[in-house]
Protein backbone atom coordinates (compact mmCIF):
# COMPACT_ATOMS: atom_id res chain seq x y z
CA UNK A 1 0.00 0.00 0.00
CA UNK A 2 2.60 2.20 0.93
CA UNK A 3 4.79 4.15 -1.79
CA UNK A 4 7.92 3.91 0.39
CA UNK A 5 7.99 -0.17 2.33
CA UNK A 6 11.14 -0.03 3.02
CA UNK A 7 11.22 3.32 5.09
CA UNK A 8 11.22 1.25 8.20
CA UNK A 9 14.01 -0.87 7.75
CA UNK A 10 16.61 2.07 6.39
CA UNK A 11 15.88 3.40 10.16
CA UNK A 12 16.50 0.35 11.53
CA UNK A 13 19.61 0.09 10.01
CA UNK A 14 20.63 3.91 10.68
CA UNK A 15 18.94 3.59 14.36
CA UNK A 16 19.87 0.04 15.57
CA UNK A 17 17.78 -0.91 18.62
CA UNK A 18 15.88 2.08 18.52
CA UNK A 19 12.84 1.01 16.31
CA UNK A 20 9.95 -1.01 17.19
CA UNK A 21 7.55 -2.00 14.37
CA UNK A 22 4.19 -1.38 14.75
CA UNK A 23 1.41 -2.87 13.10
CA UNK A 24 -1.32 -0.65 11.68
CA UNK A 25 -3.77 -1.16 8.76
CA UNK A 26 -3.21 2.26 7.09
CA UNK A 27 0.68 3.18 6.86
CA UNK A 28 4.46 2.78 8.21
CA UNK A 29 4.70 3.18 12.12
CA UNK A 30 7.18 2.48 14.67
CA UNK A 31 7.70 3.29 18.05
CA UNK A 32 10.91 5.48 19.01
CA UNK A 33 12.38 6.70 22.40
CA UNK A 34 11.66 10.15 22.71
CA UNK A 35 15.08 10.65 23.29
CA UNK A 36 15.56 10.03 19.54
CA UNK A 37 13.09 12.61 18.47
CA UNK A 38 15.23 14.76 17.38
CA UNK A 39 18.06 12.56 15.30
CA UNK A 40 15.03 10.58 14.02
CA UNK A 41 13.12 13.89 12.42
CA UNK A 42 16.38 15.57 11.78
CA UNK A 43 17.27 11.82 9.62
CA UNK A 44 13.81 11.67 8.41
CA UNK A 45 13.74 15.33 6.84
CA UNK A 46 17.21 16.10 5.14
CA UNK A 47 18.48 11.95 4.08
CA UNK A 48 15.01 11.07 3.32
CA UNK A 49 13.31 13.84 2.43
CA UNK A 50 10.42 13.74 4.58
CA UNK A 51 10.30 17.46 4.43
CA UNK A 52 6.48 17.35 5.64
CA UNK A 53 5.08 17.25 9.49
CA UNK A 54 1.17 16.65 8.29
CA UNK A 55 0.14 16.27 12.09
CA UNK A 56 1.41 15.89 15.52
CA UNK A 57 -1.21 14.41 17.80
CA UNK A 58 -1.27 13.51 21.14
CA UNK A 59 -2.73 10.23 23.03
CA UNK A 60 -3.37 10.19 26.84
CA UNK A 61 -3.01 6.79 27.84
CA UNK A 62 -4.16 7.18 31.10
CA UNK A 63 -3.43 5.05 34.00
CA UNK A 64 -0.57 3.56 31.98
CA UNK A 65 2.97 5.35 32.73
CA UNK A 66 4.67 6.39 30.36
CA UNK A 67 1.31 8.33 30.35
CA UNK A 68 1.72 10.16 27.11
CA UNK A 69 1.91 9.21 23.42
CA UNK A 70 2.75 11.90 21.05
CA UNK A 71 2.28 10.52 17.34
CA UNK A 72 3.91 12.23 14.42
CA UNK A 73 2.45 12.25 10.75
CA UNK A 74 4.81 12.61 8.06
CA UNK A 75 4.78 13.03 4.78
CA UNK A 76 7.74 12.38 1.46
CA UNK A 77 6.03 15.62 -1.30
CA UNK A 78 8.26 13.43 -4.02
CA UNK A 79 7.14 9.90 -3.05
CA UNK A 80 3.63 10.47 -2.03
CA UNK A 81 4.68 8.81 0.94
CA UNK A 82 3.13 8.64 4.28
CA UNK A 83 5.15 7.29 7.81
CA UNK A 84 3.73 7.57 11.27
CA UNK A 85 6.15 7.78 14.43
CA UNK A 86 5.51 7.42 18.00
CA UNK A 87 7.15 8.00 21.09
CA UNK A 88 6.05 7.31 25.03
CA UNK A 89 6.58 10.80 26.92
CA UNK A 90 5.75 10.58 30.95
CA UNK A 91 3.68 13.08 33.12
CA UNK A 92 6.71 14.73 34.06
CA UNK A 93 8.84 14.31 31.12
CA UNK A 94 9.90 16.66 28.10
CA UNK A 95 10.19 15.88 24.55
CA UNK A 96 12.54 17.41 21.94
CA UNK A 97 10.09 19.71 20.20
CA UNK A 98 10.27 19.54 15.91
CA UNK A 99 9.43 22.69 15.95
CA UNK A 100 12.92 23.79 14.60
CA UNK A 101 12.62 20.83 12.02
CA UNK A 102 9.01 21.50 10.53
CA UNK A 103 7.95 24.85 11.30
CA UNK A 104 4.58 23.40 11.05
CA UNK A 105 4.49 21.60 14.13
CA UNK A 106 4.16 24.51 16.24
CA UNK A 107 0.75 25.17 16.49
CA UNK A 108 0.01 21.45 17.24
CA UNK A 109 2.70 21.13 19.59
CA UNK A 110 1.01 23.85 21.59
CA UNK A 111 -2.23 22.37 21.22
CA UNK A 112 -1.13 19.07 22.77
CA UNK A 113 0.68 21.44 25.15
CA UNK A 114 -2.64 23.10 25.85
CA UNK A 115 -4.92 19.88 26.06
CA UNK A 116 -3.39 17.54 26.89
CA UNK A 117 0.09 18.88 28.99
CA UNK A 118 2.33 17.67 27.00
CA UNK A 119 5.83 19.65 27.47
CA UNK A 120 7.70 20.05 24.20
CA UNK A 121 11.02 21.13 24.98
CA UNK A 122 13.05 23.72 23.09
CA UNK A 123 9.74 24.80 21.38
CA UNK A 124 9.59 28.66 20.41
CA UNK A 125 6.32 29.86 21.95
CA UNK A 126 5.38 26.77 24.39
CA UNK A 127 1.53 29.13 25.68
CA UNK A 128 -1.65 28.07 25.75
CA UNK A 129 -3.12 28.04 22.41
CA UNK A 130 -6.94 27.08 22.71
CA UNK A 131 -7.85 27.52 26.35
CA UNK A 132 -7.70 31.15 27.98
CA UNK A 133 -3.75 31.60 29.62
CA UNK A 134 -5.24 31.28 33.13
CA UNK A 135 -7.05 28.16 32.52
CA UNK A 136 -5.96 25.21 35.15
CA UNK A 137 -5.96 21.66 34.06
CA UNK A 138 -5.83 20.12 30.56
CA UNK A 139 -9.24 19.15 29.11
CA UNK A 140 -8.56 16.84 26.84
CA UNK A 141 -6.86 14.24 29.29
CA UNK A 142 -8.98 10.89 30.27
CA UNK A 143 -9.11 12.08 33.74
CA UNK A 144 -10.31 15.63 32.91
CA UNK A 145 -14.51 15.53 33.30
CA UNK A 146 -16.42 15.87 30.22
CA UNK A 147 -18.89 18.24 31.61
CA UNK A 148 -19.95 20.05 34.68
CA UNK A 149 -19.12 23.23 36.27
CA UNK A 150 -18.71 23.10 40.43
CA UNK A 151 -21.11 25.34 42.12
CA UNK A 152 -19.71 26.37 46.05
CA UNK B 1 -14.59 74.07 24.91
CA UNK B 2 -17.13 74.39 27.26
CA UNK B 3 -16.25 70.92 28.08
CA UNK B 4 -12.94 71.66 29.32
CA UNK B 5 -12.53 72.45 32.82
CA UNK B 6 -11.86 76.03 33.87
CA UNK B 7 -8.09 75.73 34.39
CA UNK B 8 -7.81 74.13 31.08
CA UNK B 9 -6.40 76.14 27.77
CA UNK B 10 -7.49 75.45 24.69
CA UNK B 11 -4.37 74.14 22.27
CA UNK B 12 -2.78 73.06 25.65
CA UNK B 13 -1.76 69.22 26.10
CA UNK B 14 -0.24 67.69 29.38
CA UNK B 15 3.37 67.33 28.77
CA UNK B 16 3.33 63.81 28.83
CA UNK B 17 0.47 63.17 25.83
CA UNK B 18 1.74 61.17 23.08
CA UNK B 19 0.60 63.54 21.04
CA UNK B 20 2.95 66.36 22.71
CA UNK B 21 5.63 63.66 22.18
CA UNK B 22 4.80 63.16 18.66
CA UNK B 23 4.74 66.35 17.18
CA UNK B 24 7.82 67.27 19.17
CA UNK B 25 10.27 63.96 17.91
CA UNK B 26 9.56 64.74 14.24
CA UNK B 27 11.40 62.16 12.12
CA UNK B 28 12.12 59.81 15.56
CA UNK B 29 8.34 59.41 15.15
CA UNK B 30 8.94 56.79 12.25
CA UNK B 31 11.03 54.52 14.28
CA UNK B 32 8.00 53.52 16.66
CA UNK B 33 5.97 50.48 15.67
CA UNK B 34 2.42 50.32 17.04
CA UNK B 35 0.44 46.92 17.82
CA UNK B 36 -2.84 47.07 16.95
CA UNK B 37 -5.44 44.23 17.38
CA UNK B 38 -7.59 43.05 13.65
CA UNK B 39 -10.51 41.54 15.05
CA UNK B 40 -11.76 39.15 16.77
CA UNK B 41 -14.93 41.07 15.70
CA UNK B 42 -13.92 42.49 12.40
CA UNK B 43 -16.07 41.56 9.46
CA UNK B 44 -13.27 40.65 6.98
CA UNK B 45 -12.11 38.18 9.42
CA UNK B 46 -14.66 35.61 8.35
CA UNK B 47 -15.28 34.46 12.00
CA UNK B 48 -13.27 35.22 15.25
CA UNK B 49 -9.94 35.25 14.18
CA UNK B 50 -7.47 38.17 15.84
CA UNK B 51 -4.43 39.07 14.47
CA UNK B 52 -1.80 41.01 16.66
CA UNK B 53 -0.43 43.10 14.21
CA UNK B 54 2.69 45.25 14.88
CA UNK B 55 2.62 48.08 11.71
CA UNK B 56 5.35 50.82 10.76
CA UNK B 57 3.15 53.10 9.72
CA UNK B 58 1.63 51.22 6.65
CA UNK B 59 4.12 48.47 6.41
CA UNK B 60 3.34 44.89 8.54
CA UNK B 61 6.40 44.57 10.58
CA UNK B 62 4.61 41.03 11.95
CA UNK B 63 0.94 39.49 12.04
CA UNK B 64 0.66 37.33 15.00
CA UNK B 65 -2.84 35.05 14.92
CA UNK B 66 -4.38 34.91 18.65
CA UNK B 67 -6.82 31.77 18.05
CA UNK B 68 -9.09 30.10 20.29
CA UNK B 69 -11.77 31.96 20.27
CA UNK B 70 -14.40 29.55 18.94
CA UNK B 71 -12.94 26.28 20.84
CA UNK B 72 -15.75 24.09 21.69
CA UNK B 73 -13.60 20.80 22.61
CA UNK B 74 -14.94 18.75 19.57
CA UNK B 75 -12.57 16.27 20.13
CA UNK B 76 -13.09 15.51 23.62
CA UNK B 77 -17.22 15.80 23.07
CA UNK B 78 -16.20 13.35 19.64
CA UNK B 79 -14.34 10.82 22.53
CA UNK B 80 -17.62 10.68 24.72
CA UNK B 81 -19.72 9.38 22.01
CA UNK B 82 -20.26 6.18 20.08
CA UNK B 83 -18.08 5.41 16.64
CA UNK B 84 -21.66 6.21 14.60
CA UNK B 85 -22.65 9.13 16.87
CA UNK B 86 -19.19 11.29 16.23
CA UNK B 87 -19.94 11.53 12.53
CA UNK B 88 -22.21 14.75 14.05
CA UNK B 89 -18.81 16.20 15.48
CA UNK B 90 -17.48 16.80 11.73
CA UNK B 91 -20.38 18.66 10.17
CA UNK B 92 -19.68 21.19 12.83
CA UNK B 93 -15.59 21.65 12.12
CA UNK B 94 -15.65 23.03 8.49
CA UNK B 95 -19.27 24.10 8.45
CA UNK B 96 -19.11 25.13 5.05
CA UNK B 97 -18.32 21.59 3.64
CA UNK B 98 -19.55 19.30 6.05
CA UNK B 99 -19.72 16.14 3.48
CA UNK B 100 -16.08 16.45 3.00
CA UNK B 101 -15.64 15.85 6.89
CA UNK B 102 -17.82 13.40 6.83
CA UNK B 103 -16.67 11.25 4.04
CA UNK B 104 -13.13 11.64 5.61
CA UNK B 105 -14.17 10.49 8.80
CA UNK B 106 -16.19 7.38 8.08
CA UNK B 107 -13.59 6.50 5.32
CA UNK B 108 -11.36 6.50 8.61
CA UNK B 109 -13.87 4.08 10.83
CA UNK B 110 -14.53 1.48 7.65
CA UNK B 111 -10.64 1.10 7.07
CA UNK B 112 -10.58 0.21 10.91
CA UNK B 113 -13.20 -1.97 10.55
CA UNK B 114 -12.27 -3.51 6.59
CA UNK B 115 -15.70 -2.74 6.11
CA UNK B 116 -16.70 -2.56 2.22
CA UNK B 117 -19.15 -0.17 1.29
CA UNK B 118 -22.01 -0.29 -1.95
CA UNK B 119 -20.21 1.07 -4.87
CA UNK B 120 -24.03 3.25 -5.08
CA UNK B 121 -22.89 5.11 -1.96
CA UNK B 122 -19.23 5.54 -2.92
CA UNK B 123 -20.77 7.37 -5.58
CA UNK B 124 -23.29 9.36 -3.86
CA UNK B 125 -20.46 10.45 -1.28
CA UNK B 126 -18.32 11.26 -4.27
CA UNK B 127 -21.24 13.53 -5.94
CA UNK B 128 -22.10 15.43 -2.66
CA UNK B 129 -18.11 15.97 -1.96
CA UNK B 130 -17.68 17.83 -4.57
CA UNK B 131 -21.02 19.05 -3.79
CA UNK B 132 -19.87 20.85 -0.94
CA UNK B 133 -16.70 21.87 -2.33
CA UNK B 134 -18.69 23.98 -4.77
CA UNK B 135 -20.54 25.46 -1.90
CA UNK B 136 -17.65 26.23 0.07
CA UNK B 137 -15.62 27.80 -2.75
CA UNK B 138 -18.79 29.70 -3.92
CA UNK B 139 -18.89 31.54 -0.10
CA UNK B 140 -15.15 32.09 -0.44
CA UNK B 141 -15.30 33.42 -3.90
CA UNK B 142 -18.13 35.91 -2.78
CA UNK B 143 -16.73 37.27 0.45
CA UNK B 144 -13.60 36.92 -0.52
CA UNK B 145 -13.57 39.44 -3.71
CA UNK B 146 -15.79 41.23 -1.05
CA UNK B 147 -12.78 41.79 1.17
CA UNK B 148 -11.00 43.43 -1.93
CA UNK B 149 -14.17 45.89 -2.07
CA UNK B 150 -16.48 44.15 -5.25
CA UNK B 151 -19.76 44.01 -2.95
CA UNK B 152 -22.08 42.15 -5.80
CA UNK B 153 -20.86 39.37 -6.13
CA UNK B 154 -21.42 38.18 -2.81
CA UNK B 155 -24.78 38.90 -3.35
CA UNK B 156 -24.61 36.16 -6.11
CA UNK B 157 -22.77 33.29 -5.51
CA UNK B 158 -24.75 33.56 -1.76
CA UNK B 159 -28.28 33.31 -4.40
CA UNK B 160 -26.51 30.13 -6.09
CA UNK B 161 -25.09 28.52 -2.95
CA UNK B 162 -28.96 28.44 -1.82
CA UNK B 163 -29.34 25.97 -4.93
CA UNK B 164 -26.87 23.49 -3.31
CA UNK B 165 -28.22 24.15 -0.02
CA UNK B 166 -31.56 23.04 -1.58
CA UNK B 167 -30.49 20.08 -2.75
CA UNK B 168 -28.75 19.01 0.38
CA UNK B 169 -31.79 19.99 2.09
CA UNK B 170 -33.94 17.39 0.19
CA UNK B 171 -32.09 14.89 0.75
CA UNK B 172 -30.78 15.32 4.60
CA UNK B 173 -33.46 17.18 5.67
CA UNK B 174 -31.33 19.91 7.07
CA UNK B 175 -28.95 22.44 4.91
CA UNK B 176 -25.99 23.01 7.21
CA UNK B 177 -24.61 20.36 9.44
CA UNK B 178 -26.50 16.83 7.59
CA UNK B 179 -24.66 14.17 9.13
CA UNK B 180 -25.52 12.48 5.96
CA UNK B 181 -22.67 10.26 5.48
CA UNK B 182 -22.41 7.46 8.22
CA UNK B 183 -20.29 4.50 8.71
CA UNK B 184 -21.07 1.96 6.49
CA UNK B 185 -22.67 3.82 3.95
CA UNK B 186 -25.05 6.85 3.93
CA UNK B 187 -28.19 7.85 6.64
CA UNK B 188 -31.13 7.26 3.77
CA UNK B 189 -31.65 6.78 0.20
CA UNK B 190 -31.83 9.85 -2.13
CA UNK B 191 -35.02 11.54 -2.65
CA UNK B 192 -37.43 11.20 -5.16
CA UNK B 193 -36.26 13.65 -8.35
CA UNK B 194 -32.93 13.74 -7.08
CA UNK B 195 -31.31 13.48 -10.63
CA UNK B 196 -33.37 15.98 -12.15
CA UNK B 197 -33.11 18.53 -9.32
CA UNK B 198 -29.02 17.91 -10.04
CA UNK B 199 -29.21 18.14 -13.39
CA UNK B 200 -31.00 21.46 -13.54
CA UNK B 201 -27.79 22.77 -11.23
CA UNK B 202 -25.70 21.12 -13.51
CA UNK B 203 -27.20 22.77 -16.55
CA UNK B 204 -27.04 26.24 -14.84
CA UNK B 205 -23.62 25.93 -13.43
CA UNK B 206 -20.94 27.18 -16.30
CA UNK B 207 -23.90 29.95 -16.79
CA UNK B 208 -23.09 30.92 -13.12
CA UNK B 209 -19.46 30.85 -13.77
CA UNK B 210 -19.77 32.71 -16.62
CA UNK B 211 -21.30 35.79 -15.05
CA UNK B 212 -18.59 35.66 -12.31
CA UNK B 213 -15.96 35.43 -14.56
CA UNK B 214 -17.57 38.87 -16.37
CA UNK B 215 -17.58 40.89 -13.08
CA UNK B 216 -13.70 39.53 -12.00
CA UNK B 217 -11.50 38.41 -14.41
CA UNK B 218 -10.85 41.65 -16.47
CA UNK B 219 -11.11 43.70 -13.66
CA UNK B 220 -7.87 45.84 -13.34
CA UNK B 221 -8.68 46.39 -9.53
CA UNK B 222 -9.24 43.26 -8.41
CA UNK B 223 -6.21 41.61 -10.39
CA UNK B 224 -4.12 44.49 -9.03
CA UNK B 225 -4.84 43.65 -5.57
CA UNK B 226 -4.24 40.03 -5.69
CA UNK B 227 -0.93 40.21 -7.88
CA UNK B 228 2.18 39.47 -6.10
CA UNK B 229 0.59 39.61 -2.77
CA UNK B 230 0.15 36.64 0.15
CA UNK B 231 3.54 34.72 -1.83
CA UNK B 232 4.52 31.52 -0.52
CA UNK B 233 7.14 29.27 -1.80
CA UNK B 234 6.64 25.26 -2.45
CA UNK B 235 9.35 25.20 0.06
CA UNK B 236 7.78 26.88 2.77
CA UNK B 237 4.42 25.59 2.33
CA UNK B 238 6.24 21.90 2.96
CA UNK B 239 7.89 23.56 5.88
CA UNK B 240 4.58 24.72 7.43
CA UNK B 241 2.32 21.55 6.02
CA UNK B 242 0.08 23.50 4.00
CA UNK B 243 -2.32 21.86 1.63
CA UNK B 244 -4.99 22.25 -0.83
CA UNK B 245 -5.28 25.12 -3.00
CA UNK B 246 -2.67 27.27 -1.36
CA UNK B 247 0.08 23.94 -2.47
CA UNK B 248 -1.24 23.85 -5.40
CA UNK B 249 -1.02 27.23 -6.22
CA UNK B 250 3.07 27.06 -5.88
CA UNK B 251 3.18 24.05 -8.72
CA UNK B 252 2.21 21.29 -6.75
CA UNK B 253 0.14 19.31 -8.11
CA UNK B 254 -0.80 16.95 -4.67
CA UNK B 255 -4.97 16.16 -4.85
CA UNK B 256 -5.35 13.41 -2.39
CA UNK B 257 -8.21 12.87 -5.02
CA UNK B 258 -5.83 11.49 -7.54
CA UNK B 259 -2.51 10.54 -5.05
CA UNK B 260 -4.42 8.55 -2.66
CA UNK B 261 -8.09 7.61 -4.26
CA UNK B 262 -10.51 6.85 -1.71
CA UNK B 263 -14.54 6.25 -2.29
CA UNK B 264 -13.87 5.29 -6.07
CA UNK B 265 -12.05 8.67 -7.30
CA UNK B 266 -10.08 6.19 -8.73
CA UNK B 267 -12.87 5.87 -11.82
CA UNK B 268 -13.51 9.34 -12.27
CA UNK B 269 -11.64 11.57 -15.03
CA UNK B 270 -10.78 15.07 -14.12
CA UNK B 271 -7.70 17.91 -13.81
CA UNK B 272 -5.59 19.02 -10.58
CA UNK B 273 -5.38 22.55 -11.59
CA UNK B 274 -2.51 24.45 -10.79
CA UNK B 275 -0.41 27.48 -10.53
CA UNK B 276 3.28 28.35 -10.35
CA UNK B 277 3.30 31.91 -8.91
CA UNK B 278 2.36 31.22 -5.07
CA UNK B 279 0.90 34.40 -4.55
CA UNK B 280 -2.98 35.66 -3.72
CA UNK B 281 -4.30 35.56 -7.76
CA UNK B 282 -2.65 31.90 -8.05
CA UNK B 283 -4.85 31.16 -5.33
CA UNK B 284 -7.62 33.02 -6.92
CA UNK B 285 -7.42 30.67 -9.98
CA UNK B 286 -6.87 27.64 -8.60
CA UNK B 287 -9.92 27.60 -6.67
CA UNK B 288 -12.11 28.91 -9.74
CA UNK B 289 -10.80 26.18 -11.64
CA UNK B 290 -11.56 23.62 -9.20
CA UNK B 291 -14.74 24.12 -9.45
CA UNK B 292 -15.55 23.10 -12.96
CA UNK B 293 -13.62 20.19 -12.08
CA UNK B 294 -15.91 19.55 -9.42
CA UNK B 295 -18.95 20.30 -11.94
CA UNK B 296 -17.29 17.73 -14.06
CA UNK B 297 -16.83 14.97 -11.46
CA UNK B 298 -20.37 15.34 -10.21
CA UNK B 299 -22.00 14.98 -13.84
CA UNK B 300 -19.85 11.35 -14.06
CA UNK B 301 -20.85 10.76 -10.75
CA UNK B 302 -24.78 11.30 -11.48
CA UNK B 303 -24.90 9.25 -14.60
CA UNK B 304 -23.07 6.45 -12.72
CA UNK B 305 -25.92 6.31 -9.26
CA UNK B 306 -28.79 4.36 -10.30
CA UNK B 307 -31.91 5.38 -9.07
CA UNK B 308 -32.51 2.72 -7.17
CA UNK B 309 -30.08 0.45 -5.57
CA UNK B 310 -28.07 0.00 -1.97
CA UNK B 311 -27.45 3.22 0.17
CA UNK B 312 -25.58 1.20 2.80
CA UNK B 313 -24.03 -2.01 3.85
CA UNK B 314 -25.93 -5.30 4.68
CA UNK B 315 -23.49 -6.01 8.00
CA UNK B 316 -26.37 -5.71 10.40
CA UNK B 317 -23.35 -5.35 13.08
CA UNK B 318 -22.78 -1.88 11.78
CA UNK B 319 -25.90 -0.45 9.54
CA UNK B 320 -29.50 -0.21 11.03
CA UNK B 321 -31.68 -2.80 9.52
CA UNK B 322 -34.51 -1.64 7.37
CA UNK B 323 -38.01 -0.66 9.26
CA UNK B 324 -39.82 -3.93 7.98
CA UNK B 325 -37.52 -6.22 9.08
CA UNK B 326 -37.26 -5.00 12.30
CA UNK B 327 -41.08 -5.83 12.70
CA UNK B 328 -41.03 -9.39 11.41
CA UNK B 329 -37.43 -10.46 12.38
CA UNK B 330 -36.34 -10.94 16.09
CA UNK B 331 -32.97 -11.43 14.83
CA UNK B 332 -32.91 -7.77 13.26
CA UNK B 333 -34.91 -6.47 16.29
CA UNK B 334 -31.92 -7.33 18.21
CA UNK B 335 -29.52 -5.86 16.10
CA UNK B 336 -31.40 -2.65 15.96
CA UNK B 337 -31.37 -2.47 19.53
CA UNK B 338 -28.08 -2.98 19.68
CA UNK B 339 -27.05 -0.22 17.57
CA UNK B 340 -28.99 2.31 18.93
CA UNK B 341 -28.58 1.57 22.77
CA UNK B 342 -24.55 0.92 22.69
CA UNK B 343 -23.40 1.29 19.23
CA UNK B 344 -20.95 -1.42 17.28
CA UNK B 345 -17.00 -1.66 18.65
CA UNK B 346 -14.44 -1.05 16.11
CA UNK B 347 -11.46 -3.05 16.56
CA UNK B 348 -8.24 -2.26 18.47
CA UNK B 349 -5.67 -0.39 16.51
CA UNK B 350 -5.27 3.25 15.34
CA UNK B 351 -5.83 4.57 11.76
CA UNK B 352 -5.07 7.74 10.08
CA UNK B 353 -7.33 8.52 6.35
CA UNK B 354 -7.22 12.23 4.44
CA UNK B 355 -9.41 13.18 1.84
CA UNK B 356 -9.13 16.35 0.03
CA UNK B 357 -11.27 18.95 1.24
CA UNK B 358 -12.14 22.21 0.08
CA UNK B 359 -9.48 23.93 1.97
CA UNK B 360 -6.81 20.72 1.82
CA UNK B 361 -5.82 18.03 3.81
CA UNK B 362 -8.96 16.89 5.84
CA UNK B 363 -7.80 13.99 7.89
CA UNK B 364 -8.60 11.81 11.26
CA UNK B 365 -6.05 10.07 13.22
CA UNK B 366 -8.51 7.63 15.43
CA UNK B 367 -7.50 5.16 18.02
CA UNK B 368 -9.91 2.74 18.84
CA UNK B 369 -9.75 0.18 22.40
CA UNK B 370 -11.80 -2.13 20.78
CA UNK B 371 -15.25 -0.34 22.70
CA UNK B 372 -17.85 1.56 21.12
CA UNK B 373 -16.39 4.87 21.31
CA UNK B 374 -13.53 5.93 19.96
CA UNK B 375 -10.20 6.12 22.33
CA UNK B 376 -8.47 8.98 20.47
CA UNK B 377 -10.54 11.15 17.95
CA UNK B 378 -8.11 13.38 16.15
CA UNK B 379 -8.83 15.83 13.21
CA UNK B 380 -6.55 16.76 11.35
CA UNK B 381 -8.10 20.42 9.95
CA UNK B 382 -6.68 21.73 7.06
CA UNK B 383 -7.69 25.53 7.66
CA UNK B 384 -5.56 24.82 11.24
CA UNK B 385 -2.50 24.45 9.51
CA UNK B 386 -2.70 26.31 6.63
CA UNK B 387 -3.48 29.70 8.85
CA UNK B 388 0.36 28.98 10.60
CA UNK B 389 1.46 31.06 7.11
CA UNK B 390 -0.24 34.08 7.67
CA UNK B 391 2.70 36.13 9.29
CA UNK B 392 4.82 34.69 6.19
CA UNK B 393 2.50 35.91 3.94
CA UNK B 394 2.01 39.41 5.76
CA UNK B 395 5.50 40.28 6.65
CA UNK B 396 6.27 43.63 4.86
CA UNK B 397 3.10 44.08 3.30
CA UNK B 398 0.79 46.62 3.74
CA UNK B 399 -2.51 46.52 6.59
CA UNK B 400 -5.15 46.36 3.25
CA UNK B 401 -2.92 43.44 1.91
CA UNK B 402 -3.71 41.43 5.36
CA UNK B 403 -7.21 41.27 4.70
CA UNK B 404 -6.72 39.70 1.38
CA UNK B 405 -4.34 37.56 2.91
CA UNK B 406 -6.95 36.16 5.19
CA UNK B 407 -9.39 35.78 2.83
CA UNK B 408 -6.77 33.89 0.22
CA UNK B 409 -6.03 31.14 2.81
CA UNK B 410 -9.44 30.58 2.94
CA UNK B 411 -9.93 29.82 6.23
CA UNK B 412 -12.84 28.52 8.33
CA UNK B 413 -12.40 29.14 12.03
CA UNK B 414 -14.68 25.88 13.31
CA UNK B 415 -12.12 24.31 11.76
CA UNK B 416 -9.01 26.39 13.22
CA UNK B 417 -10.30 26.64 16.75
CA UNK B 418 -11.90 22.71 17.23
Amino acid sequence: MSADPEILDRLETRFPGAITRVEAVDQPTCLIPKDAVRAVALYLRDEEGYRMCIDVAGVDYHPDRPRFEVVYHLYHPERRARLRVKCRVGEEEEVASVTPIWPGADWPEREAYDLLGIRFAGHPNLTRIYMPDDWEGHPLRKDYPLRGTRID
Amino acid sequence: MASLGPEAKAGEMPPDSPFVRGAEAGPELSEETMVINLGPQHPSTHGVLRVRLTLDGERVVDAEPVIGYLHTGFEKTAESLTWQQANTVTDRLDYLSPMSNNLAYVLAVEKLMNLEVPKRAQYIRVLFAELTRIASHLVWLGTHVMDLGAMSLFFYTMREREVLLDIIEATTGVRMNPSYFRVGGLAYDLPDGFHEKVRDFLKEFPRWMKMYRNLFEDNPLILERLQGVAVVSREQCYAYSVTGPILRATGVARDLRKDEPYSSYEEFEFEVPTRTEGDALARFWVRVEEMYESHKIMEQALEKITPHGPYTTSDRKVALPPRDEIYGNMEALIHQFKLVTEGFSVPRGEVYQAVEGPRGEMGYYLVSDGGPRPYRWRARTPSFYNLQTLPLMCRDGLVADVITTIGSIDIMLGDVDK
